[in-house]
């Protein structure tokens, strides 16, 4: 016998969540999803959840098992048991809930409208055939085209728990589909949008959407390759794109980070504003002795780094 | 027990007191590191942004220095730990892409075979039998009484299938440590979670409150300190705690503790030689209730 600790919710009723237990004998192999049905159909039918396809293809089971987002249908309910034989289930996060596991997805999909995820060119379309690409191009944006938008990536993210105002890891991942697509004519005018507050560089780097998703979709790899074109793209103007290069800089010049610059450099040299904010905790570290040293070393053999760089044209 | 030891950047610079509590934990375990004097940054993930190519190359170079002196590589930073393990990831298993990184790290004399040395975290090392073993035998001041609060970093975690650390939801890697040195584990939900430090310099506020509520977490949970195995998270979680606390109008003053230092601590050292006069909030907490025990 399981126990599914299952977080409830009905605002027409009671406007506090609460939990319910359910006791369950898993039939053999089920899946999460398999198991929440029969709770629904057998013993309560006012349970309400998000499902259609039970194969991992429609994304509309995403919910949270033991505290992650998963795809109630793509996961054995065994496998989720602690060790007093108990799974608990919540709504995804980052979203408001509406009723029991169903949350309102609005703001995910405002965020995926706002990357603007449709083909912008001037070419004329060829008549009679696709706007192809050779299996190179393709690989590209594969695996983000591979995304079912279950947000499970959305529900996890860390950026996303303080910073409503960040897209997002499931419109990021959609945006790379079109900056990396060698049909699109807007690489510059998106990675321009992308490189603004609330874009890639508001990324924490906490890969939780990667480790959520169910497809290779992987959003924070996608991110990473946003990053990479922008900065290609000469987008450099902020604190992110600054300070990537200048960490980049740094490790050319000594194989290792200067720390006393990096901050500076990231802020850039004109902005007061950022710079002021960088006074109160260097100070700190000043009076406990924690200044990394002002004539910064460099490693043995920088000779090799430097010739990796130029070979490398950075 | 000998290896290669990958220092990173932030143990030389901001937290030296990191590499201080290092050298006397593995004095103190016999455990022999060698450093690697001549390898690069690891680049955080942030040199990758601009190339990852470059990144590649250049961790593969640190991981062929320790190939070339036949020792497993160790880390003491969870980003750095998860930087060469991902780069290890992406060249194993693609023969085009390895010929490519070799033949760039030739003329320097390096080659990167992928095969010959581990990479494993210090935390790795302790939890694995024999540190454990060793840490058992060789604690003289058990911390009994000491509630610690892990926080794990989460390059080591994620992406599991690049980090191979631990189970990515479940670590038990610090804790089982914690337990070894007498010391009590506090179980609680961000210890997995991110401190916020890659965008400090981009969105210090979501940043700030990012570690801000980690701090809470752990606060509420009864910790008297938090361990991390981490120099970033330690910049966040320490150094910035003062703007946390008048961001989010709190004042947690909950000391931050590298886990060499911990380690180093049970093993007899004193709080002075480990420097953790260094840190920005007081640890006078962890030596009174250790006094007091
Ligand atoms: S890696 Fe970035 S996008 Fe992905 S979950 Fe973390 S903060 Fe969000
Ligand atoms: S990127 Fe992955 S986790 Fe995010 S919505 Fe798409 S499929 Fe789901
Ligand atoms: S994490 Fe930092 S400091 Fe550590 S080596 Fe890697 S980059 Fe340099
Ligand atoms: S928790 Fe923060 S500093 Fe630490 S590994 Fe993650 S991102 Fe790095
Ligand atoms: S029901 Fe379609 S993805 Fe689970």
């Amino acid at each position: 016998m399981a126990t599914f600790r299952i977080k409830r919710y009905n605002p027409e009723k009671q406007p506090e969540p609460y939990y319910e237990d359910f006791d369950l004998d898993i039939p053999k192999g089920a899946t999460l999803l398999d198991c929440i049905n029969l709770i629904k159909w057998t013993k309560d039918g006012s349970l309400s959840y998000r499902m259609s396809c039970r194969s991992a293809i429609c994304g509309s089971c995403g919910m949270k098992a033991n505290g992650h987002a998963l795809l109630a249908c793509q996961r054995q309910a065994d496998s989720l048991l602690d060790k007093d034989g108990t799974v608990t289930i919540e709504p995804l996060g980052n979203m408001k809930p509406i009723k029991d596991l169903v949350v309102d997805f609005k703001p995910f999909w405002d965020k995926v409208n706002k990357v603007q995820p449709y083909l912008q060119t001037s070419a004329e379309a060829p008549v009679g055939k696709e706007r192809t690409q050779s299996p190179e191009q393709f690989r590209l944006i594969d695996d983000t085209s591979t995304c079912i938008m279950c947000g499970n990536c959305y529900s996890d993210c860390n950026t996303l728990e303080v910073d409503d105002n960040f897209l997002g890891p499931a419109a990021l991942a959609k945006a790379q589909r079109f900056v990396c697509d060698s049909r699109d004519e807007k690489t510059l005018e998106r990675v321009t949008e992308l490189s603004k507050p609330g874009g890639i560089w508001d990324c924490t780097h906490c890969a939780e959407c990667v480790e959520r998703c169910p497809k290779p979709a992987q959003p924070f790899h996608r991110i990473k390759e946003i990053m990479t074109v922008a900065l290609e793209e000469g987008v450099h103007n902020n604190n992110g794109a600054r300070h990537a290069l200048s960490f980049t800089r740094s490790v050319k010049a000594s194989g290792r980070l200067n720390e006393n610059q990096l901050p500076v450099e990231s802020m850039g040299y004109f902005n007061i504003k950022g710079l002021l904010e960088l006074v109160p905790v260097g100070l700190r570290m000043l009076l406990k002795g924690k200044i990394p040293p002002i004539f910064h070393k460099s490693i043995d053999d920088v000779k090799d780094v430097k010739r990796i760089y130029k070979e490398l044209n950075q | 027990m000998k290896f290669a030891l990958f220092t990173g950047c932030v143990a030389h610079g901001a937290t030296r007191e990191l590499m201080v509590s290092t050298k006397l934990a593995a004095q103190a375990l016999g455990i022999e590191f060698v450093e690697m004097k001549s390898a690069a940054c690891c680049g955080a993930g942030v040199v990758s942004e601009k190339s990852p190519l470059l990144a590649d190359t250049l961790n593969a170079r640190t991981i062929a220095l320790a190939e070339a002196q036949g020792l497993d590589l160790v880390t003491i930073c969870s980003t750095c730990q998860g930087q060469l393990k991902k780069t290890e990831c992406h060249i194993n298993g693609d023969e085009e892409y390895k010929k490519k990184i070799n033949h760039l790290l030739s003329d320097g004399g390096h080659q990167y075979d992928g095969r010959k040395s581990r990479i494993k975290h210090f935390a790795n090392i302790l939890a694995s039998e024999e540190g454990m073993r060793r840490l058992k035998e060789r604690v003289v001041r058990p911390l009994k009484g000491l509630k610690c609060a892990a926080f794990y970093g989460c390059y080591v975690l994620r992406p599991s299938e690049l980090s191979e650390f631990d189970d990515p939801d479940n670590p038990t890697a610090l804790e089982d440590i914690f337990t070894a040195l007498g010391a009590t584990p506090v179980d609680y939900p961000s210890r997995t979670k991110c401190c916020g430090f890659p965008i400090v310099m981009m969105n210090k506020k979501a940043s700030l409150e990012m570690a801000g509520n980690a701090l809470l977490d752990a606060v509420e949970s009864g910790a008297d300190c938090v361990v991390t195995g981490c120099p970033l998270c330690h910049l966040n979680l320490d150094s910035y705690q003062p703007e946390i606390d008048k961001l989010l109008k709190k004042k947690y003053a909950i000391p931050i503790l590298h886990l060499p230092q911990l380690v180093a601590l049970a093993l007899g050292h004193t709080p002075k030689e480990l420097e953790m006069d260094k840190h920005i909030v007081s640890t006078t907490k962890v030596n009174r209730i250790l006094a007091s025990h």
